[in-house]
């Protein structure tokens, strides 16, 4: 096994939320095609005014609870609930552990994901978030599970969090407001699923950043 | 179009301030949530409470229905988008008198998700909470998943019927099924004209030709069934009656209450003119009408357009709905 700190990982949450920020035209502008177009406004919005709140010393839960309250608490809409119930169980998965190995970052993963299905009702192929998360949990459990080591799995997971992304061009939406499109919804990337990949790409980024 | 605004990320807040300050007989907002609008009245002790919540955007709902023999408390989202689970909380511990809680609110994913989290936190605080999610938008699913169809406009006789019962003492379990049989008599059609544009945005999220119509069309401009040449009022007028009574099989003399609302930008006297013909395409299928709503009572920010809801009533409905009520909605 190998791993990092934990101490100052928040900074990686920070550098998440620039990418999020970074790309709010972009992530409002395919949401538009299918959904309402506020999907990058809403997530700006959200992962800014966390990255405000953070001092800059928090570990990764830390950050990731800081993260969660302000999009329970004060953004709402469907991927509040999301996305802030899958940083509160990213967090508690992690709870406070000096160091961050492939073990525990698998833990993360899983209960992260476990959280968006127990809130959510989607499945893969419902040309939702999952598309993307899913693929990249399982890429990276399997990883970890075939001792490819901690920077492989990463990769690993990058690539499979964007293939599962793009996956969700050639499918129709049916969970949502986009499912009320039934075949219109196809051929465009899904918002939610492009925003996640964002997210696993600065995660799994930051710690690669941290392994070197 | 060109529209009053200032800063677009405060459209809400300035939305719910300047609604607190013209109704504040009425309403005033939580002390703890900025974002939770409750009536004056409420708590009221003993009594059932009632909650609804949803996006900004389709006002006068939902906060305008917030008031004596109606909602107690309303979550208040962003435009369109869902409130915060600890909004519907927040609205939950406002309206609880002791008797337990009823959210009456529209089958949409954020809406169903904050709620469904609202209700295990107010668990913890020994809250009882109880729901209905209507689901009167026929072209939004068929008829065989009911379950799947989104609530609009048939929402406001959820509220009023459950509110009224709720202030005669009922029990939750007596609210929740009478709210339920009021979200089960409504059936409700949408007619689109015209884009609605998010100021945050910009630009219009959907397009209408000039001189087509999109029938069937969702309070967010959710896609209709049917994109088809405008045509004349009545014409309009039959469609929206044939959706609407097709799907719900009354028998020749049934009592309805009809509601129309314009959809932000229509203006009222069109409203009347479709009314005109609804009632009588009504009055044709032996239908008896009992009451007519006619105006802007849930809205779509500017969006060309009008919906139509039939309540199917009964003696008990019939009674609940003429329960007199004070609401800026109304």
């Amino acid at each position: 096994m190998t791993g990092i700190s934990s101490k100052g990982t928040g900074a990686i949450v920070a550098d998440m939320a620039a990418e999020i920020v970074a790309n709010k035209a972009y992530l409002s502008e395919i949401d538009g095609k299918i959904g309402d177009g506020d999907h990058g406004v809403n997530m700006a919005k959200g992962f800014g005014r966390a990255a405000e709140r953070l001092k800059g010393e928090e570990t990764l839960d830390e950050a990731m609870q800081i993260l969660s309250d302000v999009l329970m608490s004060e953004i709402g809409g469907s991927m509040g609930p999301l996305y802030g119930m899958m940083f509160s169980d990213m967090a508690d998965a992690l709870s406070a552990r000096p160091v961050i190995d492939e073990a525990a970052f698998a833990r993360m993963l899983r209960a992260g994901l476990d959280g968006v299905q127990d809130i959510g009702s989607a499945k893969v192929g419902d040309k939702t978030l999952l598309d993307c998360l899913v693929p990249a949990v399982e890429a990276f459990e399997a990883a970890v599970a075939s001792n490819k080591g901690f920077a492989e799995g990463l990769g690993t997971m990058k690539a499979a969090a964007a293939v599962g992304r793009d996956s969700t061009i050639d499918l129709v939406a049916r969970v949502g407001r986009s499912s009320r499109l039934g075949e219109r919804s196809r051929g465009v990337l899904d918002a939610g699923a492009t925003s996640c990949c964002m997210i696993l790409t600065s995660l799994a980024d930051g710690i690669a950043k941290r392994l070197n | 179009m060109q529209r009053f605004f200032n800063n677009p990320d405060d459209i809400v807040d300035e939305t719910v301030a300047g609604f607190v300050k013209a109704h504040r007989d009425l309403v005033r907002i939580d002390p703890s949530n900025p974002r939770v609008v409750v009536a004056r009245n409420a708590p009221v002790k003993g009594k059932v409470g009632i909650v609804t919540g949803g996006g900004s955007g389709h006002e006068p709902a939902f906060i305008g229905y917030a008031g004596r023999n109606m909602v107690d408390a309303v979550a208040v989202g962003e435009l369109f988008s869902s409130p915060t689970a600890k909004s519907f909380l927040d609205a939950i511990r406002a309206a609880d008198g002791g008797a337990g809680v009823a959210v009456l609110y529209g089958n949409y994913a954020g809406d169903n998700m904050n709620v469904k989290m609202a209700r295990k936190m107010a668990a913890r605080d020994g809250i009882d909470v109880a729901t209905v999610v209507a689901n009167d938008d026929v072209c939004s699913a068929p008829l065989a998943e009911r379950e799947k169809r989104r609530g609009v406009a048939g929402e406001i006789f959820m509220w009023k019927i459950g509110g009224a019962k709720a202030a005669e003492g009922a029990s939750l379990d007596e609210v929740i099924a009478t709210a339920q049989k009021a979200i089960d008599g409504c059936r409700s059609v949408g007619v689109g004209l015209g884009p609605c544009t998010l100021p945050a945005v910009g630009h219009p999220n959907f397009q209408i030709e000039p001189g087509r119509m999109e029938v069937g069309i969702g309070h967010h401009g959710e896609p209709g069934t049917r994109l088809e040449i405008l045509k004349s009022a009545n014409e309009v007028a039959d469609d929206m009656v044939r959706i609407v009574l097709d799907d719900h099989d009354l028998p020749a003399g049934r009592e309805v209450a009809v509601l129309v609302s314009g959809l932000g930008a229509t203006p009222i006297n069109e409203l009347y003119v479709l009314y005109d013909r609804i009632e009588s395409q009504i009055v044709a299928r032996g239908l008896t009408v009992h009451r007519a709503y006619v105006g802007n009572y849930f809205t779509s920010l500017e969006m060309v357009g009008a919906t139509l809801t039939v309540l199917a009533l009964d003696g008990d409905l019939k009674r609940l709905l003429d329960v007199e009520t004070a609401c800026a909605g109304f």
